[in-house]
């Protein structure tokens, strides 16, 4: 999974520089495309970046303080991902850099997917997690 | 492509990264710009072996694909000055690639731009890897260096073939489409279609090896497997307008699917009646169903590899071999058999009609087979005779069968299934 990482500083930055929406939504395109072309992009989803609709729940106390967000104690937005299926870390790594974004405070994490049967199968909350992916077609 | 070790590894890894990425374009942008393929293939092989010095050593540049087309255009232009000392046809051809590089510096990153044109040299790239003036291994060869961007070492190692036998082939292969003078091009509409059977065929010879190896002990080699499903996805973009094409990823994606629950721990197969089925990869499931309702889309009817899909998405749905709908499974296989008739998919449907109307009702159209001389030193016929008859009673007929299939069996993974059945009698 490439996550998109961005500060509130990068945000900001890219909000001001006012880049026109039809660039923008070029450049993103073509990177879809580059990666449905070499026929390892699975999933994409962008998440609103605009703070009235998130949320950011502070477990440093208890009980935990919800706050208005997305963005949490460290200044970072998650903003949205893409999940590829590649050969190799370096693979992901190597999509990730294409990914057009650009500036300081904009980030990419690479993380692995991991899948329920790495899980200790005989722990009874592993098995209701089963099912419930079952019946909701996850699994 | 050895595993990498020592100073410069990761480096050399990212190389490969990139490789694996570009390697298709950078190939396709050569031969639309020299107008060969077989010099295009050399171009980029030498270009990618001066990345593997350079970029450990000065980092990865900004623009990977760039770059690499840039070594691979000073290549092709400094072997035809070398050339044109001795043949003034290419003296011309020199002259005019040397123009047309000063005239534009930028031109490289022109030459992978337009992605519609990126799309027909993928498209021509494919076509000319699977081109029928090839042998079978040798489409399979250099569509998996071409397409897939694997290198011989990698394609070797997943054949169980020396790296020499890949590396002769790959040759010959490129000789043989020079002296053909086959041209860089997607191939005229009428012409298409068949090519693109041809297309689909290397695909699933690929992905079947992947799937279940002929020879060895290896059930599976994910890697191939994986890498089909990749060229897969990547021909359903190139050509959505083909049912056939959606047909075989459905079928890729719902077969792969099964991978998690076909081995145990240790690694010996285990038969589809004793998976465990939450261990299948659902998001595959998914993915393969999705794409089997566009087959169905796309297409009047589906062909041979939707109409296998078809069946595929059967266990898919079904929570248990007991729960699965084998009326439809048998349907599915006389369809089949209409379209592209073979003992395989008769054998297959005498096992679905024994798992929905009962091993006696199969039995006739297993010994019709076996009259018919199919499967003759096969372990795939006695094999499946052996099983109906356990089921239906006959224990010692059903020894004499297994006992048969085990003695002509030659894959280890598989005799250790019927040993296991002979020992359960």
């Amino acid at each position: 999974m490439l996550i998109m990482r961005a500060t509130a500083e990068a945000e900001a930055a890219f909000a001001e520089s006012n880049l026109p929406f039809e660039e923008v939504m070029e450049a993103m395109g073509r990177f879809t495309e580059e990666m449905l072309q070499a026929g390892v992009l699975i999933a994409a989803e962008g998440l609103d970046p605009d703070p009235a609709t998130g949320l950011v729940v502070d477990y440093s106390s208890q009980p935990p303080v919800v706050t208005d967000g997305p963005y949490g104690e460290t200044k970072e937005l998650f903003g949205g991902y893409w999940i590829v299926d590649v050969a190799s870390l370096e693979e992901a790594a190597e999509w990730a850099k294409r990914a057009p974004l650009a500036g300081p405070g904009m980030k990419s994490e690479i993380r692995r997917i991991t899948s329920i049967d790495e899980f200790p199968q005989d722990n009874p909350w592993i098995q209701k997690e089963r099912a419930w992916r079952e019946a909701t077609g996850q699994l | 492509m050895t595993t990498p070790s020592g100073p410069g590894g990761e480096g050399r890894r990212a190389v490969e990264a990139v490789w694996r990425i570009e390697s298709a374009r950078i190939v396709g942008a050569l031969a639309r710009y020299t107008g060969d393929f077989t010099l295009a293939e050399d171009l980029a092989q030498e270009a990618f072996a001066e990345a593997l010095v350079a970029w450990p050593r000065d980092g990865v540049p900004a623009s990977p694909a760039g770059w690499l087309l840039t070594v691979g255009r000073r290549r092709a232009i400094d072997g035809f000055r070398r050339r044109a000392a001795r043949d003034e046809r290419y003296a011309a051809l020199g002259r005019d690639l040397v123009s047309r590089t000063s005239a534009a510096d930028d031109g490289d990153l022109d030459l992978l731009a337009d992605p519609g044109r990126i799309d027909d040299d993928l498209l021509s790239l494919v076509f000319i890897a699977c081109h029928p003036t090839l042998s079978p291994e040798s489409q399979v060869a250099l569509t998996l260096r071409t397409v897939g961007g694997l290198t011989s070492d990698e394609i070797a190692r997943a054949f169980l073939v020396p790296t020499a036998t890949v590396q002769a082939r790959i040759t010959r292969a490129k000789k043989t489409l020079a002296a053909a003078r086959v041209a860089f091009v997607v191939p005229a509409p009428e012409e298409r279609r068949e090519r693109l059977r041809a297309v689909l065929g290397v695909v699933y010879v690929i992905f079947t090896e992947g799937s279940s190896a002929t020879s060895g002990d290896a059930w599976i080699r994910a890697d191939l497997a994986r890498e089909a499903i990749r060229m897969a996805r990547v021909l359903a973009r190139l050509v959505p307008d083909d049912a056939e094409v959606h047909g075989l990823l459905a079928l890729l994606e719902l077969t792969a699917a099964r991978f998690p629950a076909r081995t145990t721990a240790t690694g010996a197969p285990v038969l589809l009646e004793d998976q465990d089925r939450r261990r299948w990869d659902h998001r595959a499931i998914q993915r393969g169903l999705a794409t089997l309702a566009r087959a169905e889309t796309v297409g009047r009817g589906l062909g041979a590899y939707g109409l296998q899909a078809a069946i595929a998405a059967c266990h898919a749905r079904a929570a248990s071999v007991a729960e699965t709908d084998w009326d439809r499974v048998v349907l599915l296989y006389e369809a089949l058999g209409r379209i592209a008739p073979s003992a395989v998919v008769e054998l297959n449907r005498a096992v679905a009609v024994s798992m929905a109307s009962g091993p006696a009702a199969a039995l006739p159209l297993v010994d019709e087979l076996a009259a018919r001389g199919a499967f003759a030193g096969s372990h795939l016929l006695p094999g499946v005779r052996g099983e109906l008859l356990r089921r239906m009673g006959r224990t010692e007929d059903a020894r004499a069968e297994l006992e048969l299939a085990l003695g002509l069996c030659r894959n280890e993974s598989e005799r250790v299934v019927l040993a296991a059945k002979l020992a359960a009698l």
